[in-house]
């Protein structure tokens, strides 16, 4: 492919992902201006490796730029955060049917933004990963799974702890207003 | 159902992840189930509470265009001036360094805390067979034609799987998909016995040994595990133990015909 060609190709299929890019790496780094640079980054990464996009395994654009979006952003954290990660390996050692689910029933979680984001922002790593890409971006099991290189059965575990944890969160938040 | 399988399938039914007849046993489930319909109804409740404020982060307005001018614009690329204070080439090398440090750091810390490899495996196996009962999560290749499946796993295994179809056994192939055991791409072969699946997973094994067979029993499911031909394998089915162990001998009695003519790693 020409430059040119490639090049608009390449801003045709994946500028319009430019939001959902950012929005992840807001996520995971926790702040803007890191966010903004590995979007940088990963368009560039994506740019770069634009030839293999077809026919490996991940066919559909954004969840191919989100998984570059997501290395970039982990490969940061591993060097400005690696705190963050190491919590974050603890986690796989629970399974869903190990913690105890409170079983009262809310109506409503009447909780305003700044209450959500902090609730979000606590959660480890992989569970505000997995949270992200499923409530906020609806990609598919298969497509998290795939992305992240682990067993189906790890994301849902992951997205079963992590609904558990931020209702707790929020409940604790709302009792304490 | 029960109450245990049903827990553990709920986020999924929650996430529309179930295939049809799953789905209706969970919802058979739920309908008597006072616990599991409590964590249905909070699972909406934090579902409509995410919704209702935006938590999306929208891309800052000028972002675009940084990135538009930041991109190579020929075929032939000169090194793009990307933000150099943050990244410089020997940051990214330390970075790589780095990452590998902790990775493997991370990885040993791990397999210490671990009760043993081998457990952890055969859970990961498992939880991919029932997770493959999902709603389209079965077969990626839909093909009982072993000559249709072998080749569709070109260019995304850096190995070929053994795929013989037994159908005149009893155990028709019905297709194959990728999965990811052991920190690694894998094949999976999915046969069908009866009713009941079979899954098969393959990788290359690091020893290049042949090894005896290891059986396992979880929550109702047969593990035969087995290396030969420079592959691990894991058959893992809710079939009886004896179907499941006749099925892995017609394999093995199948494999070494295939496998007569290794084929060049790639």
């Amino acid at each position: 492919m020409l430059g040119q060609d490639k090049r608009s190709y390449f801003e045709q299929l994946m500028l319009p992902h430019l939001d959902a890019a950012y929005n992840l790496a807001r996520w995971l780094t926790g702040n803007a201006q890191d966010a903004e640079d590995m979007v940088q980054e990963a368009y560039l990464r994506a740019f770069k490796s634009f030839g293999t996009f077809h026919g490996n395994g991940i066919n559909d654009s954004r969840a191919w730029l989100l998984t570059i979006v997501r290395n970039t952003c982990y490969t940061w954290l591993h060097r400005n955060q690696p705190e963050n990660l190491a919590a974050s390996f603890d986690e796989e050692l629970y399974t869903v049917a190990d913690e105890a689910e409170n079983s009262e029933t809310l109506l409503s979680l009447e909780a305003d933004l700044d209450m959500l984001r902090q609730a979000v922002g606590e959660l480890p790593l992989e569970l505000r990963e997995a949270i992200i890409l499923r409530e906020l971006e609806g990609l598919s099991y298969k497509e998290m799974a795939q992305m992240a290189r682990v067993p189906l059965g790890t994301i849902m575990s992951r997205l079963a702890r992590a609904r558990r944890r931020l209702q707790q969160s929020l409940e604790k938040r709302l009792i304490g207003e | 159902m029960t109450h245990e399988e049903s827990r553990s399938l709920l986020d999924a039914y929650f996430d529309g992840e179930l295939d049809l007849v799953r789905s209706l046993d969970v919802e058979r489930h739920v309908a008597e189930c006072s616990t599991c319909t409590a964590i249905l109804r909070n699972r909406q409740a934090l579902r409509n509470a995410l919704k209702a404020e935006s938590l999306y982060f929208a891309a800052p307005s000028g972002l675009k265009m940084r990135l538009r001018s930041s991109l190579p614009s020929g075929a032939i690329t000169s090194t793009p001036a990307l933000s150099p204070r943050r990244f410089p080439l020997q940051w990214s090398i330390l970075a790589a360094a780095l990452l590998i440090f902790v990775l493997g750091a991370a990885l040993f810390a791990r397999s210490q805390s671990l009760p043993s490899a081998q457990t952890q495996l055969s859970g990961d196996v498992l939880a991919s067979h029932l997770r493959s009962l999902m709603a389209n999560h079965l077969a990626d290749v839909v093909s009982t034609d072993q000559h249709t499946v072998k080749p569709w796993f070109d260019g995304k295994l850096d190995f070929s799987p053994p795929v013989v179809d037994l159908a005149s056994d009893g155990f028709p192939l019905i297709g194959g998909r990728l999965d990811y055991l052991d920190n690694r791409a894998v094949a999976a072969l999915v046969y069908q016995r009866n009713k009941h699946v079979i899954n098969v997973f393959v990788w290359p094994s690091q020893s290049g040994e042949s090894g005896a067979s290891t059986r396992l029993e979880q929550q109702g499911y047969t593990l035969l595990s087995w290396s030969e031909a420079g592959m691990n394998f894991w058959a893992v089915s809710d079939v009886s133990s004896a179907d499941l162990s006749q099925f892995v001998q017609l394999l093995q009695a199948a494999i070494p015909s295939l496998t007569a003519t290794p084929e060049p790693t790639r």
